[in-house]
């Protein structure tokens, strides 16, 4: 209580010279905490500004003025970058890439899960184990024999290919924070639907499902994050430009030989809104599934 | 009446227990082979995708395979070309150094934040956004961010006077230390919000004794926060050295290894050699001295979880 209390507000009718020293220098260090915070705020989203700012300035405003607002604001940076970096294309097979992975690892890892919290499974420690283990393999050490794999099912520059490894590569990180999401939810609701005779699906798909329904958006927000971001697999498994994810149309855009620096930046601003926005407006998910799984990203 | 009222709801959750506990007989024979039913996908994938090509993995680096076609048992030859590579243990170095910096400088920088953040009341929740944000973004896009602004011909360095014409990412000297500065951007965010949800869980009556006691600031940093949120400092600590040595994305994508193998780390000389030199054994050896590593680290993280993290 006195913690909240004196890190409330001052009080305005006490006269300066009866303010505590002590209670002074915890107002001064809060002003210097600010300050700093504030200092690595501008650290943190001051490139974004510029590159945004960068991405509507034509190339000549851009030389000039590489680092202020754009005094000509050109819009058709942006469906200049669509259409001449493959980023229209791209963005279409990204989403798909997400949105394949985020219904493989939500019911792989809703099963497993399910399993292991709900069904007592024999051995759930060992999978445990396992599961921890696998996450920690580098991509590196099975990535070559996988693409030589791959070639031969004939997996090779295909989405759905693409999509496997996703799911492989991020369901036991999901599996792991879903079964820990069910351990903490009480059994009672399914045990009565069970005794009024639900067979296990059931009780999996129609109660379960809705109590944990928080988990699986968080799961989904991390694995379609993952897979919107992702760039080894990406640039190693899908060859052709009218497969390549939105990471990789990106990269050789930047690396081509028209080195338009306002348009990549309008490329890249694309490829990021859309993460953006769903962080924006979901943020409070993204951060319990980080705070909590502590394993998300890359 | 009323005593039985309250008293039935009660026994019917203890049944409920006896009977998940004690289950039914004949039920029960086939239980545990339906719960692992549910675990097959899960094992399908993981077993196709990871497990099976990392076993396969671990025999090619005995012999001479292209990546194509068959192989040839060689023995120890890969492992005796990588330790004698003064390519491999340079890259080796430039992983070491990788970790150096990323245990000191975005922990440093993700324990200040979320100290101060836990210590103020307004803005918190604005400023935890803003941090995170680089974090949700990809690779590429904060790759192409900072290359642009660290351009020699636009950017920073032709606005403020003294950077024009550094070379950042092209000068052998600049160019790890660029790159790593590039990674940081985007990750410290991500721990200061690991360490802040860590602070949060910290007791308050901790701080209300320190400042009793007379404990300022620092004191009660160094004295309360840091011990209880040890657990996830060791974790993120033991994850940041897996990372490092496993990074790949920044530098593939800013220098390519270059110039003249200045940012060269394992993990981008492992690709060369695998998908542009055709020596798939030869990167399947270094492959499994990443994966040794990374095993080795986490059998660490294990131990010291199982001593309750009193190091």
């Amino acid at each position: 209580m006195s913690l909240a209390a004196s890190l409330g507000r001052p009080e305005r009718t006490a006269s300066r010279h009866y303010v505590p020293r002590a209670l002074q220098a915890r107002r001064l260090s809060r002003a210097v905490f600010y300050l700093v915070l504030a200092g690595l705020a501008i650290y943190a989203i001051a490139p974004l500004v510029v590159v945004l700012f960068a991405a509507l300035k034509s190339e000549q405003e851009l030389a000039a003025n590489p680092l202020g607002f754009p005094h000509h604001v050109l819009w058709s940076n942006f469906s200049a970058a669509w259409s001449q970096g493959n980023i229209g294309t791209g963005m279409r097979n990204s989403a798909i890439l997400a949105g394949g992975t985020i219904v493989g690892v939500c019911i792989i890892a809703g099963l497993a899960a399910y399993a292991m919290a709900r069904l007592d499974l024999p051995g759930g420690n060992g999978v445990i184990i396992y599961l921890v283990g696998v996450s920690a393999l580098p991509i590196q050490l099975f990535l070559v024999p996988l693409f030589y794999l791959w070639s031969h099912l004939r997996l090779y520059n295909s989405l759905p290919g693409v999509i496997i490894i996703y799911c492989a590569l991020f369901s036991p990180f999901a599996t792991l924070l879903l079964r820990s999401f069910m351990v903490s939810l009480p059994r009672d609701y399914e045990e009565a639907a069970r005794i009024d005779g639900a067979s296990e699906l059931r009780v999996l798909w129609r109660v379960t499902l809705r109590l944990v329904a928080p988990g699986f958006l968080t799961v989904a927000l991390i694995a379609g994050l993952s897979a919107w971001n992702e760039f080894l697999i990406g640039i190693t498994f899908l060859q052709s430009t009218n497969l390549q994810p939105v990471s990789v149309a990106l990269y050789s855009f930047q690396q081509g030989y028209s080195q338009n620096d306002s348009l990549i930046s309008a490329a890249g601003i694309i490829m990021l809104l859309p993460m953006l926005g769903l962080f924006l407006a979901l943020q409070r998910h993204f951060i319990a599934g980080i705070a909590t799984g502590g394993l998300g990203g890359d | 009446m009323t005593f039985r009222l309250v008293d039935a709801p009660a026994r019917r959750g203890q049944d409920a227990k006896a009977a998940d506990g004690v289950p039914v007989p004949g039920k029960h024979r086939w239980r545990w082979l339906r719960s692992w039913v549910f675990m097959v996908p899960l094992l399908a994938v993981n077993l196709l995708v990871i497990v099976v090509p990392s076993l396969e993995a671990v025999y090619y680096a005995f012999t001479n395979w292209t990546g194509y076609g068959s192989a040839k048992f060689t023995g120890f030859a890969n492992f005796r070309m990588m330790f004698t590579s003064g390519e491999f243990w340079q890259a080796c170095l430039h992983n070491v150094l990788w970790t150096i910096f990323f245990l000191i400088v975005p922990m440093a920088m993700g324990l200040a934040g979320a100290f101060m953040l836990s210590r103020i009341t307004r803005f918190r929740a604005l400023f935890r956004t803003l941090y995170f944000i680089p974090y949700v973004m990809a690779t590429v896009v904060s790759s192409i961010i900072w290359e642009n602004l660290l351009n020699p011909n636009g950017g920073i360095g032709s606005a403020i006077g003294f950077l024009a014409n550094v070379s950042f990412f092209g000068n052998q000297k600049l160019a790890l230390p660029s790159v790593a500065f590039v990674n940081n951007w985007q990750w410290w965010g991500f721990l200061v919000v690991m360490f802040l949800a860590a602070m949060q869980g910290t007791n308050p009556m901790l701080y209300e004794a320190a400042q009793i006691d007379g404990a300022r600031t620092w004191g009660q940093f160094w004295h309360i926060t840091l011990p209880s949120i040890r657990p996830v400092l060791m974790f993120l600590a033991l994850m940041t050295i897996i990372w490092s040595f496993l990074v790949f994305d920044y530098i593939y994508i800013i220098t390519q290894g270059g110039p003249n193998n200045a940012t060269q780390v394992v993990g981008t000389l492992m690709y060369t050699e695998a998908f542009s030199d055709q020596a798939a054994g030869y990167a399947s050896a270094m492959g499994l001295f990443l994966g040794v590593l990374a095993i080795i680290v986490v059998i660490i993280y294990t131990r010291i979880r199982r001593r309750g993290w009193n190091i």
